[in-house]
C-alpha cells in the first residue's frame, strides 16, 4: 500500500488518541495536587498544546522576520534599515501601489455590489438563491478561479474569432479585443485580476449586509414611509446609517484580503509580470528565487506593518461586544 | 400588512382592481428583477464556460468558444478526464490533497475544542490578556513566520521536513488554532451557565462537564470549523508552495494546477477538465452543507 495512506492513516488515528490520552492525564497529575491547586493548575494545563503549537509557529518566527529584516541575505550581518530603503527605491514602490489599487477597488467593488444585491434581493422570492448563486465562488480557490477566468479572459489577434466571452462581448460591440493578462497599460491587467477577486468575494459581502439588513425592524422604515420619505430618502438616512457597523466589518475583511492578494497573481500572470506585482508575491520572489532572507523579512514587515491597524479594530471590536456581554 | 396600510394601497390605486393592481406591482419591481437577473447571470457564466469547455477537444477549444455548443452541440467527451486522471497523474494529486486536508483539518479542531473550553469556563489570572493576542494572531499575515519556519523545518529535531506532508501539517496546525479557539470560545462562552453550575453540583469533573456537555452542545460551531478549515485547506496554494515547494510526491492539487496554468507546455489543454476536479470536492461541500459553510467562512473570513 501507499506508504502516504499509512502516514495519513496513522495522524488521523493516533493524534486524537494521543489529545485526549494528554487531557486524561493531565487530570491524573491535578489530582495528586491539593485542592484549591487543582483549579488553578488545570487550566494552564490545557492551554499548553496551543500556546507551545503558537509560539513556536507565529510569535517567534514573527519576531524573528523582525530581527532578520534588519539583515543581510542570510542573516550574518546587521544592515540596519537597508533592506526597507531597497524596497521602498525599487520593485517595491510599485507593489505598494498596486496593493493600495487593490484595497481600494476590491473594497469598494464588493461592497456596492454586495450591497446593492442585499437591498435588491430582500424584495424578490428567489432570495435565497440569488445569494447562494453569488457565494458559490466563495467555495472556490484562487487557482481554480485563475483556471476559470484565464477562459474568461481569453484573447485571440483582432479579426480571428475571440474564444474568450469577455473578449466576444467586445468586438461584438465594435472594439477591438484587449489581451487583459498580458497589458500593464493602465493596469488592465491589475484590474482584471481584481475584478476576479470581486467575482469571488461579493457573494461574502452579500451574506453578511443582508442578515444585518434583515435586523433592522420594518416598522421603523415603514414610519418614515408613512412620514413621506421615499425610498431612496428611506436608504440613505435610515438604512445606511444602520449597516455602517456592518460595512466597517466587511471592509477589514476586504482590506485584508486586498493586502495579502497572491494566488491571482501567481497563477495568473507568473508571480508579478506585467506590473501586477504585490507585496505578498515579491516576498515570495525574494524568499524563494533569490533566496534574500533580508529582503523577503523586511517586505513581510511591511505587509505586517499594513495589517497592524486592523488587529488593532478587531481587538477593540472584540472589547466592545465583550462589553456588551 | 396592517389595515391602514392596506387601506393606503387601496386608495393609490385608481382602479381599486386585485388583478391590475398585481400587474402594476411586478411591473414596478421589474427593473429589479432585470438588475438580479443580468448580475447573477454574469456570475454564473464563468462556471459554466469552464464546465462546457472540460468536455470539448482542444482544437475546438483553441478554434471556437464554448458558447456555440449551446446552438450546435457536438464533439463533447470524457477524453480530457480520462487524460487528465490518467497521464497528468491528477489523481494522485488529488489523493495529496486529501492527506494533507485531513489531518490539518482534524488537528487543530481538537486542540481549539478543550483551549476554547478553558478559556470560556476555567478562571485563571491573564485570561483576558491571552485572549487578546490570539484575536490579534488571527489576522497576522503568514508570510511573516515562512523564513524562519523554513529554517526551523530544515533542521526538525534533526532531521529535514521541508516538502513533507508533517511540515505542512504542522503549518496548518498552527496557522488555523488562533481562529478555531476564537470561534469556539465564543459559541462555548454563550452557552447557559446554569448547565455546567449543575453538571459540577453533581460532582461532574470539567473532563466531564467538556467530553459530556460542552462539546455534544458545540456540534453547530464545530461543523462550522471543520467545513471552514477544511475548504480553507483545500483551496491553499501559497503554505504548500512554501512547505512542500519542488517534491512534486507530495504536492496538492492546486499547486500542479497552478503551474498547468502558468506553463502552455504540455498538458495545459486540460487545465479546465483540471480545474473543476480541483473545485468540485469544495463545491460539493458548499451545496450539501451551505448552512455551516456560510457560517464559518463568515465568521472567519478575516483569518490570515
Amino acid at each position: 500500500m501507499d506508504t502516504r495512506i499509512i502516514t495519513a492513516l496513522e495522524v488521523v488515528l493516533v493524534v486524537p488518541a494521543v489529545l485526549v490520552g494528554y487531557i486524561l492525564a493531565t487530570e491524573r497529575l491535578i489530582s495528586l495536587a491539593h485542592g484549591k491547586w487543582r483549579e488553578r493548575i488545570r487550566p494552564w494545563l490545557w492551554l499548553t498544546p496551543a500556546f507551545v503549537l503558537l509560539t513556536a509557529f507565529l510569535i517567534i518566527p514573527t519576531i524573528q522576520t523582525i530581527w532578520y529584516s534588519f539583515h543581510n541575505k542570510d542573516g550574518s550581518q546587521w544592515r540596519g534599515l537597508d533592506n526597507y530603503a531597497w524596497f521602498l527605491n525599487g520593485t517595491g514602490l510599485e507593489s505598494l501601489i498596486n496593493n493600495v489599487l487593490w484595497v481600494v477597488f476590491l473594497t469598494v467593488g464588493t461592497i456596492v455590489i454586495g450591497l446593492s444585491v442585499a437591498v435588491l434581493a430582500d424584495r424578490v422570492r428567489y432570495e435565497s438563491l440569488a445569494k447562494s448563486i453569488l457565494f458559490m465562488p466563495m467555495a472556490i480557490s484562487g487557482v481554480c478561479a485563475a483556471v476559470i477566468w484565464k477562459f474568461m479572459y481569453w484573447y485571440q489577434t483582432p479579426g480571428t474569432t475571440q474564444t474568450g466571452v469577455v473578449n466576444e462581448v467586445i468586438t461584438k460591440a465594435g472594439q477591438s479585443p484587449i489581451p487583459f493578462l498580458v497589458d500593464s497599460d493602465y493596469k488592465i491587467a491589475t484590474f482584471a485580476l481584481i475584478f476576479i477577486m470581486i467575482w469571488m468575494w461579493t457573494g461574502f459581502a452579500t451574506v453578511i449586509l443582508s442578515a444585518s439588513l434583515k435586523s433592522i425592524s420594518p416598522e421603523l422604515l415603514e414610519a418614515a414611509r408613512v412620514d413621506g420619505a421615499n425610498e431612496w430618502q428611506v436608504f440613505r438616512k435610515i438604512t445606511f446609517p444602520l449597516l455602517s457597523p456592518t460595512i466597517a466589518v466587511v471592509s477589514t475583511t476586504m482590506i485584508i484580503t486586498g493586502l495579502k492578494t497572491f494566488d491571482l497573481v501567481y497563477t495568473l500572470t507568473a508571480n508579478g509580470s506585467y506590473d501586477t506585482q504585490t507585496i505578498a508575491n515579491e516576498m515570495y520572489n525574494q524568499y524563494f528565487s533569490f533566496s534574500q532572507y533580508g529582503r523577503g523579512s523586511a517586505i513581510a514587515v511591511v505587509l505586517l506593518l499594513a495589517i497592524v491597524p486592523v488587529m488593532l479594530f478587531n481587538i477593540r471590536r472584540f472589547q466592545f461586544q465583550e462589553g456588551i456581554r | 400588512m396592517t389595515v391602514e396600510a392596506r387601506a393606503r394601497d387601496a386608495k393609490e390605486d385608481p382602479a381599486r382592481n386585485p388583478a391590475s393592481n398585481r400587474v402594476v406591482k411586478v411591473l414596478r419591481r421589474a427593473p429589479v428583477h432585470v438588475a438580479l437577473f443580468a448580475l447573477l447571470f454574469v456570475w454564473l457564466i464563468p462556471t459554466i464556460g469552464l464546465l462546457i469547455n472540460s468536455f470539448r477537444s482542444v482544437d475546438s477549444i483553441n478554434s471556437t468558444g464554448w458558447w456555440t455548443v449551446l446552438t450546435a452541440p457536438s464533439g463533447l467527451s470524457l477524453d480530457n478526464y480520462r487524460q487528465v486522471l490518467g497521464q497528468q497523474d491528477l489523481g494522485s494529486k488529488f489523493l495529496n490533497s486529501l492527506y494533507i486536508t485531513i489531518p490539518a483539518t482534524l488537528i487543530p479542531t481538537m486542540i481549539a475544542a478543550f483551549t476554547a473550553y478553558a478559556f470560556a469556563w476555567m478562571k485563571f489570572p491573564g485570561r483576558t490578556w491571552l485572549f487578546l493576542i490570539l484575536v490579534a494572531l488571527i489576522v497576522i499575515p503568514l508570510q511573516t513566520t515562512f523564513i524562519p519556519i523554513g529554517r526551523f523545518f530544515s533542521n526538525f529535531f534533526g532531521t529535514n521536513i521541508n516538502g513533507s506532508f508533517l511540515a505542512v501539517w504542522l503549518a496548518h496546525t498552527a496557522y488555523g488554532l488562533p481562529f478555531a479557539i476564537y470561534l469556539l470560545r465564543n459559541f462555548m462562552g454563550s452557552l447557559p451557565r446554569e448547565i455546567f453550575e449543575a453538571a459540577y453540583i453533581d460532582g461532574a469533573s470539567p473532563v466531564t462537564a467538556f467530553f459530556r456537555l460542552a462539546l455534544p452542545m458545540s456540534v453547530p460551531a464545530i461543523a462550522s470549523l471543520v467545513i471552514f478549515q477544511f475548504v480553507f485547506v483545500w483551496n491553499d496554494l501559497l503554505v504548500a508552495l512554501i512547505f512542500i515547494g519542488g517534491n512534486t510526491d507530495n504536492q496538492p492539487l492546486t499547486q500542479s494546477l497552478a503551474s498547468l496554468v502558468n506553463s502552455f507546455g504540455s498538458g495545459w489543454q486540460y487545465l479546465a477538465a483540471a480545474g473543476f476536479i480541483a473545485m468540485i470536492v469544495p463545491l460539493l461541500v458548499f451545496l450539501s452543507l451551505q448552512r455551516f459553510f456560510v457560517r464559518g467562512i463568515s465568521a472567519g473570513s478575516v483569518k490570515g
